[in-house]
């Protein structure tokens, strides 16, 4: 799962430019005081995240959820926190029953 | 040329609602074009054509949308417009509106529309190159009587689309809509044909709308030419 957020970061890297490059570090602090990101750059890192996730583990997880934006320490912060919510979300998904499909009855064009 | 420079060279098309009235069309408008063209409805298609891909997916379903994307993607590695025309209408008084059908109307139009550009922006910021273009409806300018939900939820996909135009405008994704007014299409045939007169008459050019004016107002949208073109709404019929 690591190696799928470190494929984030190269993608990420690959459309930033030089000064806005993410060390691959747990310390490395991404969104907020002394954060590497701005708002917009990390929405197109949380997408990576999650592109790669899916890619890697064949596993569609939303990082960007409620419970993520209203939690007090946001897991956003650090690559480390990112790590473990995603490990979170990972393991939630893995318990959680296949989900049925779904339709509606009504007109369509 | 190789299969694979051919794939890579030609632009990849998703119109959702493909599988009949206004979607139909577009569908087989833009494969006559030399479109590559995947298309969803929650029926199947009896559309075949070699360059045609279809998809039964409820566009308001979040794991169908997503599966779907994760094949374009796969197959295709692109996606270059996409064309939001999915929707449905009920045609009530308020007073006699159940809320299932509300909630219907809104999870079909506007969830499937909000559904589908976030999933579509995502893989179109990769070549920083996309073009959305949403299926408003007059019914919200001339405020029709009977079609307060429908309206309200085409109301909100008119909000979506210009501040998703500003939220993606950053990744090279333009986000416009087109306002039909009433076509010949399943969409309308419960409503008798007196009152579509009555609602041609408030327009500014008094007659039925055809596809071909639909997929005009597209055409000027997904152009390349049209990367200033953002956040704007055409209506047909000079309403």
């Amino acid at each position: 799962m690591s190696a799928a957020i470190y494929k984030a970061i190269d993608a990420f890297n690959e459309q930033s430019g030089k000064n806005h490059q993410l060390k691959k570090s747990p310390t490395t602090i991404l969104f907020g005081k002394g954060g590497q990101l701005d708002s917009l750059a990390l929405v197109s890192f949380i997408v990576e995240v999650e592109e790669k996730i899916t890619d890697d583990l064949g596993v569609s997880i939303a990082l960007a959820d409620e419970r993520a934006l209203s939690q007090k320490n946001s897991p956003f912060l650090t690559l480390q926190t990112l790590t473990q919510y995603v490990s979170l979300l990972i393991d939630e998904h893995e318990r959680r029953p296949q989900q049925q499909a779904s339709s509606i009855g009504e007109r369509q064009q | 040329m190789s299969m694979n420079d051919d794939l890579n060279s030609r632009r990849v098309l998703l119109v959702s609602g493909s599988s009949k009235g206004i979607g139909r069309y577009l569908v087989e408008y833009y494969l006559a074009k030399g479109y590559l063209v995947v298309g969803c409805s929650r029926s199947d298609s009896s559309l075949q054509h070699e360059n045609y891909r279809h998809f039964p997916v409820n566009v308001s379903h979040e794991i169908q949308v997503k599966e779907m994307f994760v094949q374009i993607y796969r197959d295709y590695g692109r996606l270059d417009v996409l064309l939001n025309n999915a929707g449905i209408a009920s045609m009530n008084h308020i007073l006699l509106t159940p809320v299932e059908t509300a909630r219907s109307i809104l999870e079909t139009n506007f969830i499937g529309t909000f559904l589908l550009c976030r999933e579509a922006a995502k893989l179109m910021r990769k070549r920083k190159f996309g073009r959305i273009v949403n299926l408003a409806s007059v019914a919200v300018p001339l405020k029709l009587e009977g079609e307060a939900v429908y309206a309200a939820s085409k109301a909100a996909i008119l909000s979506f689309t210009q501040i998703a135009a500003k939220e993606l405008a950053s990744f090279g994704i333009t986000v416009n809509a087109v306002g039909p007014t009433p076509i010949h299409t399943d969409l309308i045939k419960a409503i008798p044909e007196e009152k579509i007169e009555r609602l041609i008459s408030l327009q500014t050019i008094p007659r039925v709308g055809k596809l071909e004016d639909v997929s005009n107002v597209i055409d000027f949208f997904i152009q390349p030419e049209s990367n200033f073109i953002t956040g704007q709404v055409i209506y047909l019929g000079g309403v």
